[in-house]
């Protein structure tokens, strides 16, 4: 589903060149939950925007559902992001402005679908998050666990095969980062490849496999795919060997 | 996608209120300052006859003197005026299908009922090709006929308000109206008639109204009247009436009436030939240079638009520049603003085009609404311009028409749409990851 090989991402100015990245190899196959880990400045979030297509890499090569995105223009990136891949950020990143309706009708705009369709998916996609009876409400009149259900029903709603979660419960408690967590775990089980990338060791616990970076690069990889939804005790195993 | 583009601008617009109605103001203000200007400029501008433009033509003779040209600023110019000799040669031969010669003056009128006072009319001694040529829209009636002219027949068309200051509206074809001490048979009466500007007449107030009475060309002469407006020598005159139309006097404006561009061509070689003839007799001493312009080509030579109306409008043009400047920052610190919002539709896959036409049409709607509040501003600025040029022929271009008020909206919206073109620019250029991580 994912594989990148080699890949660099340094960051230049006129002065220092910070490299984010370097021989980052990592493959995530179809159908797997990984969490990746790593002290803050690792390089998580850059690979995570990478692989979301949201940034350049340097060097190097990243193929997105046997897909080689090296090169790709502005719009098929962005064709790429919208048809392949579902986003959760930590912040939740909803439009204030929108009711719960046209946030999770945001991507499907740019699918130029029709309106018929979109209302089903939109119905659907907030249906699995419990949230069907709030449609026409703003994110401003829900909790953060409720706001982040919402925009993971914005990221389901065009049925990607990857879900790219940023510390998806970063902002919420013990509760309600449960609660997401769990709906993770079920849509991961109806069969959408997940990377989450947390700080959290427990939650990380609970993806089926865990890579680690450091430097900007893999250091500590589980290779072999856990059972779904299982709850390990240890975060990551001790193996090497990207990709 | 349009429409949803036009929804989320309207959602967008309606969320910061005040900066909304700052950027709404400013184009309002610019509009409504430089369409203003425009309106004058646009009504100055006119050609009431376009619709026979190449038809009706000014005729102009370089009779003036060899040594200095009628006009010094413009030195290849012709006099606008013709002498009397001339004008009746020209009438007299009929080489055009209808010849207007004529000049103003004033008559005393005196109605009939007792209630109403003697009073002086502005009146045009003109021939009875003036009508078809011009076609003043008749209400009753119509002009007289050319052998009437040349009997100097006592025969009026009168305008409107007169016929219903005298006759209180009614048909007056038929009955007398008392001019200059005598009886004139009213044979038409004219529609409200406002050439804007009075095309057949331009010189002293090309915007002033039409006169009130027209009465034969020869009864002038007849009553031996020359024009209240411009009449100018080169070189003294034999004395008395006879004098002034034996002279090289100018005072007659004339018009023509032709087929069509090789017609009017047939008529200049005609007038080469005249003049041609009169050189025999010492007249013409300059070079042969005649004209039979076009309305549009004599309202452009006698400059009826000035070079101050000119600059007032570019000014009020460099105020909506200064308006459009504003309204770019403005544009640029709302869409900035929005940077979380667009960070995260780029995510989602919405390519730069899209994000693009989406702040656009944003701007393109901030347009529309300076455009409509801009045009109030100008029915307020024209209706500023009326109060304070009450009675003076500013008055009369004051007036806001179909074309400005689509114009306005057009301008706004280009203005718009030009002034977004930066501010969009910018949002596209934000970067999702950044947006994203900062939020």
């Amino acid at each position: 589903m994912l594989k990148m090989t080699h890949l660099s991402k340094v960051y230049r100015t006129h002065m220092i060149e910070t490299h984010a990245l370097r021989s980052f190899d990592i493959h995530v196959r179809e159908g797997e939950f990984v969490a990746v880990t790593g002290p803050s400045g690792s390089g998580k979030t850059t690979f995570l925007n990478i692989a979301g297509l949201l940034e350049d890499f340097s060097d190097g090569d990243y193929l997105l559902d046997g897909v080689s995105v090296k090169g790709l223009d502005d719009n098929a990136r962005s064709r790429l992001r919208n048809e392949k891949i579902g986003f959760i950020f930590q912040g939740f990143n909803l439009i204030p402005d929108l009711n719960l309706f046209d946030n999770v009708d945001v991507p499907l705009r740019y699918r130029r679908m029709g309106s018929a369709e979109r209302k089903e998916r939109i119905e659907h996609a907030l249906g699995r998050v419990g949230l069907s009876s709030r449609m026409k409400h703003y994110p401003s009149e829900l909790s953060g666990g409720q706001q982040q259900r919402v925009a993971i029903a914005r990221a389901l709603a065009g049925s990607p095969r990857l879900l790219l979660a940023d510390e998806p419960t970063g902002n919420l408690d013990s509760l309600m980062a449960r609660g997401v967590m769990e709906l993770l775990e079920e849509i991961h089980a109806q069969g959408t490849t997940i990377v989450m990338v947390t700080h959290d060791p427990e939650l990380a616990a609970r993806a089926q496999r865990n890579v680690h970076i450091i430097d900007g690069q893999v250091t500590d990889l589980d290779d072999a795919p856990r059972l779904g939804g299982e709850v390990h005790a240890a975060a990551h195993s001790a193996t090497v060997a990207a990709g | 996608m349009f429409t949803y583009y036009l929804r989320l601008a309207m959602i967008s617009l309606k969320r910061n209120r005040i900066l909304t109605a700052l950027m709404v103001a400013a184009i309002a203000l610019g509009i409504g300052m430089s369409m203003t200007s425009m309106t004058v400029l646009h009504m100055m501008g006119s050609n009431p006859m376009s619709y026979k433009d190449e038809q009706v033509r000014r005729v102009q003779l370089d009779n003036w003197d060899v040594n200095e040209p009628w006009d010094e600023d413009y030195p290849t110019e012709p006099p606008d005026l013709m002498t009397y000799q001339d004008a009746n040669n020209l009438v007299n031969a009929h080489k055009a299908e209808h010849e207007a010669a004529f000049f103003p003056n004033v008559l005393p009128l005196e109605p009939e009922k007792r209630e109403i006072k003697p009073y002086m009319v502005e009146a045009l001694f003109t021939t009875a090709g003036f009508f078809p040529i011009f076609e003043p829209p008749f209400r009753y009636g119509s002009g007289w006929s050319p052998a009437q002219d040349r009997s100097a027949a006592r025969v009026a068309v009168i305008d409107a308000e007169t016929n219903d200051k005298l006759f209180g509206g009614e048909n007056s074809v038929g009955r007398k109206v008392r001019l200059g001490g005598e009886d004139f048979t009213v044979v038409g009466v004219l529609e409200k008639w406002r050439p804007t500007p009075r095309v057949y007449h331009v010189s002293n107030g090309a915007f002033n109204d039409p006169q009130s009475v027209f009465v034969p060309f020869s009864f002038g002469i007849e009553k031996k009247m020359n024009s209240n407006s411009n009449n100018s020598c080169y070189k003294d005159s034999e004395p008395g009436y006879d004098g002034l139309l034996a002279s090289d006097c100018i005072w007659i404006d004339m018009w023509v009436q032709v087929k069509d561009e090789a017609d009017a061509q047939r008529y200049l070689s005609f007038l080469n030939d005249y003049v041609g003839e009169q050189k025999k007799s010492g007249r013409f001493p300059r070079p042969v240079n005649n004209r039979v312009y076009t309305v549009s080509e004599f309202l452009q030579a006698q400059r009826v638009v000035g070079r101050d109306v000119r600059t007032q409008v570019w000014l009020a043009f460099a105020f909506f520049a200064v308006c459009l400047i504003n309204t770019v920052g403005l544009l640029l610190a709302k869409f900035m603003g929005k940077a979380p919002e667009i960070g995260l539709r780029r995510a989602v896959g919405a390519s730069k085009p899209a994000v693009f036409a989406q702040y656009l049409t944003e701007s393109g709607l901030v347009g529309i609404a300076g455009g409509l509040l801009g045009l109030v501003l100008t029915g307020l600025g024209l209706l500023a311009l009326r109060k304070l040029y009450a009675g003076t022929s500013i008055e009369r271009l004051a007036e806001l028409d179909w074309v400005m008020v689509g114009l306005s909206l057009l301008i706004a919206l280009i203005a718009s749409l030009i002034a977004g073109l930066y501010p969009t620019w910018r949002a596209c250029q934000v970067q999702p990851a950044t947006q994203l991580k900062t939020q």
